[in-house]
């Protein structure tokens, strides 16, 4: 490959994996808020799936 | 209130929904047909600046009015926006955040159901010991209704109808067990097939297995810099239009994703972590498949041609034809890999598409979630069918632009200024920070508030009235002739009406002739849509007012 296209490749994939990586792991290393919060499975008492839906 | 308590299974289902929503088959064959026709990787710049500039920035704005509007009960668009600002106009400009999605769904589904066909083709060996001119024609074939290579009748119209009936299926299950099931197990295996592809693609040598180039010559064509692109505005308006596109701003889906988030969780960092999600399959991934195996195997001037025509031509027309390269059997798990990712990527978006209708009936209409996703479905059947039935004639292409492309622009310019400036930036940042993960750079604040508004404004008028060619130098210098792919004159139909006049041959004026009638009919049928969705919002608002809700 010429120079410019492979600084310009690396730069870009680098910047682009790295900060993908760094915000996925800000995600899984912040712990959850106390309830009630958005999500079904840090549900303190787990109901069945039925009665969240309104089928 | 609404009694909708759905809610999502864990954050990271969230965000990986929310990434499937922005990741489409654009990210694999818009985006490199894009980079390669405006300054190769010249192109990035652009892009990342119009990413941090108007991506960030809507992201943050949808999901903060998403998440307010949850608060109050609302999941679609038109009460969202009326919950922010109780002018009545409001919520009928929230009705773009249903239209768009309806009619994006109604062709989008129909290209979904190509890759679900050409992935049981892969595997089925169709492609197996055809020339190149023998794929490209199966495909014309296929779009033209014309051959049933399974022995199946209509075989494109039964592909799509099962298509649609999976989305449909899949939605009626909830945003838990339906969409969120599917995206987890969706956008892995999206990564997991691309990223396969992409060794691939980094790993053409020439001479082996009928290669005429390395991929460094496909990779050069693809990163090399023009920087002289920089200066020409065409070059940032395409890199605007991609930033669009690709992360689904603008259509109304985020906010509904997002209403079901809690008002003391997160936001900020979950739109980061999606956003750069989808960069991430977009630039490294999107940016190794189509034009390193392309070149590789076809010379860059055989793919300069081809690229004219779109990511579509060398993603169905090509590609099936270039695996079988590398032998019978890993030909067939490419492609199956390939129409598999595109698959996923379709089908993780289609069925965000779904959700804000289905939010709609549900709190505006007290329906129930199967009936509401059924009807979704019926909708989208009758009116997708005219994509299927008259692709040829312009239908599929009238809907994508006015639904997937003009529509976007016009309902975020609109919602960057309900947020920025009527709902406040003061009650804004408010939105955006509180519960957040991660500290939002104060400096947001300005560009939410002054740049992104205006960038979206300049991209509406650049497109509205396109100069010539994008010669912007003879615009601003006083020769402001318009392009026919602007706004104005795709309006008159005048690239239609120019190719009428120059015709002679009496069989091509007629196909032309049917070709304006099909267009102009496909924008009846889209106005009516949303004046008809624009009705039901009024309803919707007369019966809150008459039970006391608003």
């Amino acid at each position: 490959m010429n120079t410019s296209a492979l600084v310009v490749m690396l730069a870009t994939i680098l910047l682009v994996t790295g900060l993908t990586i760094y915000f996925f792991y800000q995600v899984l290393n912040t712990p959850s808020k106390p309830e009630p919060d958005s999500f079904r499975d840090n549900d303190d008492l787990k109901q069945p799936a039925a009665t969240n839906t309104r089928s | 209130m609404s009694e909708n308590t759905e809610s999502w299974g864990s954050r990271m289902g969230l965000i990986l929904a929310m990434a499937g929503n922005a990741v489409g088959l654009g990210n694999f064959l818009r985006f490199p047909v894009q980079a390669v026709q405006n300054g190769g990787g010249a192109f990035i710049i652009p892009y990342l600046v119009c990413f941090l500039l108007m991506g960030i920035p809507l992201l943050w704005i949808e999901w903060s009015m998403g998440r307010f509007g949850g608060k109050s009960g609302h999941h679609s668009t038109p009460f969202i926006l009326n919950s922010m600002h109780k002018f009545p106009l409001w919520k009928y400009i929230g009705v773009f955040g249903i239209w768009t999605n309806i009619a994006v769904a109604a062709y989008y589904c129909y290209l979904e159901s190509w890759t679900l066909s050409y992935v049981f083709h892969s595997l089925a060996g169709t492609f197996s010991g055809l020339s190149q001119e023998a794929v490209s024609n199966f495909f014309n074939d296929y779009v033209s209704l014309g051959t049933s290579t399974f022995g199946i009748p209509y075989e494109p119209i039964v592909f799509f109808v099962v298509c649609l009936l999976l989305n449909t299926w899949i939605l009626s299950q909830g945003l838990a067990d339906g969409v969120e099931r599917v995206a987890k197990i969706g956008m892995p295996l999206l990564i997991l097939f691309g990223i396969f592809l992409a060794y691939k693609g980094f790993t053409i040598t020439a001479g082996e297995n009928g290669a005429i180039n390395d991929s460094t010559v496909g990779l050069n064509f693809l990163w090399t810099p023009n920087f002289d692109k920089l200066w020409s505005p065409s070059v940032w308006l395409a890199a605007a239009g991609q930033i669009f596109f690709t992360l689904s701003v603008g259509m109304g889906t985020v906010q509904c994703y997002a209403s079901y988030v809690k008002p003391k969780d997160d936001i900020a960092l979950n739109a980061m972590s999606a956003g750069w999600m989808n960069e991430f399959v977009e630039v490294v991934l999107g940016g190794a498949i189509l034009i390193p195996i392309s070149i590789g195997y076809l010379g860059i001037d055989r793919v300069t041609e081809l690229v004219q025509s779109g990511g579509l031509g060398l993603g169905f027309r090509t590609l099936p034809y270039l695996f079988y390269q590398w032998g019978e059997v890993l030909g067939a798990i490419s492609g199956m890999m390939w129409f598999g990712l595109l698959f996923f990527a379709g089908i993780t978006s289609s069925l965000a598409m779904g959700t804000p209708w289905i939010g709609f009936l549900q709190d505006e209409f007290d329906w129930a979630r199967k009936p509401a996703a059924w009807s979704f479905g019926l909708i989208v059947l009758i009116l997708g069918m005219p994509t299927v039935l008259y692709f040829h004639l312009g239908v599929f292409d009238e809907y994508d632009y006015w639904a997937g492309t003009v529509s976007l622009v016009v309902f975020a310019l609109f919602e960057s200024i309900l947020f920025a400036w009527v709902f406040g930036m003061t009650k804004g940042w408010h939105e955006i920070t509180s519960g957040a993960d991660i500290k939002v750079p104060g400096f947001y604040k300005f560009i939410i508030k002054f740049v992104t508004p205006l960038l979206l404004l300049w991209v509406f008028i650049g497109s509205l009235v396109t100069p010539k060619n994008g010669d912007w130098g003879a615009a601003l210098s006083g020769n402001w002739e318009l392009d026919n792919g602007s706004i104005v004159k795709k309006l008159a139909n005048a690239s239609l009406k120019e190719q009428i006049a120059a015709a002679t041959d009496a069989a091509q004026i007629d196909l032309l002739n049917d070709t304006l009638f099909f267009v102009n009919a496909a924008r009846i049928l889209l106005l009516a849509v949303f004046l008809t969705l624009g009705f039901l919002v009024y309803i919707a608002y007369k019966r809150k007012l008459r039970e006391g809700k608003l």
